[in-house]
């Protein structure tokens, strides 16, 4: 096993910012740990390095205890979210640190460190600014640096503090593609912190969805977002339609509008209950093609790149959907702001529980 | 960059004025006033001005002011770093005041400093009594200079690392300790790289201010000739013998070595910061 969690808890002054969980992450996985901000990802992350210290739990990689070595001792590569270089250093000396420091026995000698330090850098593309600085050079090469240094010293783990989120939106894409290549060539156990689930579900073998200091789900990308276990987790998956309404008699209500309960919940007592419904997963027609579609007014038209986001005024509710659809079918179908559709709402999830958005 | 890029466009706008505002400002405060001590030792021509400055109680004076300034400014360095580093570093109760503490040296004339080292160092005094009996001599020695110096050119120091210091990321050393630098190595290679730049100019204020310093040191120097007469007493007696001419002449001589020291200094803080900026 690359990492064992054990009942890990942190508090902070007053709150709970970890309350007792436990992960298990296996050697070469590269694992996500999702969540809004303050939900104690980051310092599950700084825990796991040693750089804080649990009030309760054990923190064993490749069995064994590291619970309480300090973080030079751990042997964990941590990349941060504001890439942390050494300014005054090279690109090259910046990677050769964590070789230079090693006790003279360990150290290699100024060939290999030098080897090694170009080695790393080719790998991350980086190798044409090895006698730059720091500040010469671009955020997503600094990051790429920050990595290189990072795996210089051989870790065991490799922790990834929101590593993208400084950068702005083509040059995450792109690292984040080139990250996962990078994964699948090296295979170092890898743990990222991140806020955006389309950077967990692109890049992670597996999500682990934290909120409020507990694990919500873990799973796969495609379970996590196929199969959310609560209403949390499925809104934090994505962009979502809220509806709240009861559960009575197996059908759920959604405005004026019911549905079928799921299949748990068919002979639920009569209760609250709370209907999602992705913009994605809604039909738009011109023609009703079943009694349950709803008629809706298109109040609002968003280009939003290869889809188009509508926001509807539906019969019967009282706060607009939102609906994306792909662009073809909104230029095949002529649609305009003002005009009436049909609405079809494909994928209901529904859940019970205290869970408020 | 300098003189030559006058014709690029600037962001700030009115560059020629406020060159020249500089320019009208340093006449009138530094160059003028300075020039007079130049002017002062002209008429009095060469051979006697040689005479003069390098006269043997002249010459040990400028080695005495020099030295002494710049131990005390290597004291400085390190005291100034450590209490920089207390400052910035830690809570504790008290801060506040310690921290006040560090700007009296500014505050105080430098002639109480003076007598209160004097005091306190004098055989009967309350350190000078121990350190009598230990053979220790501050009092009518270059080691009393060093000491009236190191109080005087301390907050120079403490005040410009300080920012500097306050200035450096927690991430930065999180990552050297996660790559396995120990404390040790994480300072000497990391921390005090970046605070060199400003441990120079703080050492330099306090050398620069050391070379100059008359009030504090006269009170404890004793003022032996050949053994404990610093640059500026120099000047002083000088002047009080009417001997105006002379006493220009070891000024511009003081001047001129300081001048140079100061911008071989500058020189090699442009040259530490050249790269990575």
């Amino acid at each position: 096993m690359g990492i064992e969690l054990q009942n890990i808890t942190k508090k902070f002054s007053g709150y709970t910012a970890l309350d007792n969980i436990s992960l298990n992450v296996a050697s070469g996985e590269l694992v996500a740990l999702l969540g809004p901000s303050g939900c104690g990802k980051t310092t599950l992350l700084r825990i796991i390095a040693g750089l804080e210290l649990p009030d309760v739990g054990k923190i064993i990689l490749e069995n064994k205890d590291t619970t309480n070595l300090p973080p030079r001792e751990k042997n964990v590569g941590f990349v941060f979210q504001h890439y942390a270089l050494f300014r005054r250093l090279t690109v090259f000396d910046n990677v050769a640190f964590g070789l230079k420091v090693l006790p003279r026995k360990d150290r290699p000698n100024r060939k290999e460190i030098g080897d090694r330090v170009e080695h790393l850098l080719k790998l991350v593309q980086m190798d044409w600014a090895i006698k730059r600085y720091p500040s010469q050079l671009s955020g997503g090469q600094r990051q790429r640096v920050a990595l290189a240094r990072a795996l210089a010293v051989n870790p065991k783990v490799l922790l990834l503090d929101e590593p993208f989120s400084a950068l702005d939106a083509k040059v995450r894409q792109e690292l984040r593609r080139w990250l996962r290549k990078l994964h699948d060539e090296i295979h170092v156990t890898s743990i990222f912190v991140t806020h955006d689930q389309e950077e967990a579900l692109e890049l992670a073998d597996r999500i682990v969805v934290i909120n409020k200091g507990r694990i919500e789900q873990q799973g796969t990308p495609q379970e996590v977002y196929d199969h959310p276990k609560n209403a949390f987790v499925y809104n934090f998956l994505g962009n979502v339609n809220v509806f709240h309404g009861r559960i009575k008699n197996g059908k759920v209500t959604l405005g004026s509008h019911h549905v079928d309960a799921p299949d748990e919940l068919k002979h639920a007592e009569e209760k609250a209950s709370q209907a999602f419904v992705r913009p994605h997963e809604i039909g738009i027609s011109r023609i009703r093609s079943s009694e349950t579609d709803l008629t809706g007014t298109i109040q609002e038209v968003r280009l939003m790149g290869g889809q188009i986001g509508l926001n509807l005024a539906c019969e019967g509710f009282d706060h607009p959907i939102d609906a994306e659809i792909p662009r073809d079918l909104y230029i095949n179908l002529e649609l305009a702001k003002g005009d009436t559709v049909f609405v079809s709402l494909n994928r209901v999830k529904v859940f019970t529980g205290d869970y408020v958005i | 960059m300098g003189l030559f890029s006058i014709r690029r466009r600037n962001i700030l706008p009115g560059f020629g004025l406020s060159m020249g505002y500089t320019v009208f400002y340093l006449s009138a405060i530094v160059i003028v006033p300075l020039s007079m001590i130049f002017f002062n030792t002209v008429p009095m021509g060469w051979d006697p001005f040689v005479h003069a400055v390098t006269a043997p109680r002249v010459l040990a004076s400028y080695k005495l002011s020099f030295s002494t300034a710049f131990f005390a400014a290597v004291f400085d360095a390190v005291a100034g770093l450590l209490t920089a580093w207390v400052l910035v570093r830690y809570r504790f109760p008290g801060k506040q005041f310690l921290d006040a503490l560090v700007d009296l040296p500014f505050a105080l004339p430098t002639a109480v400093a003076g007598i209160c080292f004097a005091t306190l160092y004098s055989p009967v005094g309350w350190l000078g009594a121990t350190l009598t009996r230990w053979n220790i001599e501050i009092i009518n020695s270059a080691t009393g200079i060093v000491v009236a110096l190191v109080f005087i050119g301390f907050p120079f120091v403490v005040r410009t690392i300080q920012p500097v210091l306050e200035e450096v990321e927690q991430e930065i050393e999180e990552a050297a300790h996660c790559l396995g630098a120990t404390r040790w190595q994480t300072f000497r290679r990391i921390l005090l790289p970046h605070l060199f730049p400003a441990l120079l100019t703080g050492s330099t204020l306090a050398f620069a201010r050391g070379i100059g310093e008359y009030g504090s040191v006269i009170f404890i120097a004793g003022n032996l000739p050949m053994k404990t007469e610093i640059a500026p007493l120099m000047i002083m007696s000088k002047l009080d013998q009417f001997d105006y001419a002379g006493a220009s002449a070891v000024a511009l001589v003081l001047l001129l070595i300081s001048f140079s020291m100061l911008l071989l200094l500058n020189a090699i803080q442009e040259w530490q910061q050249k790269e990575y900026r």
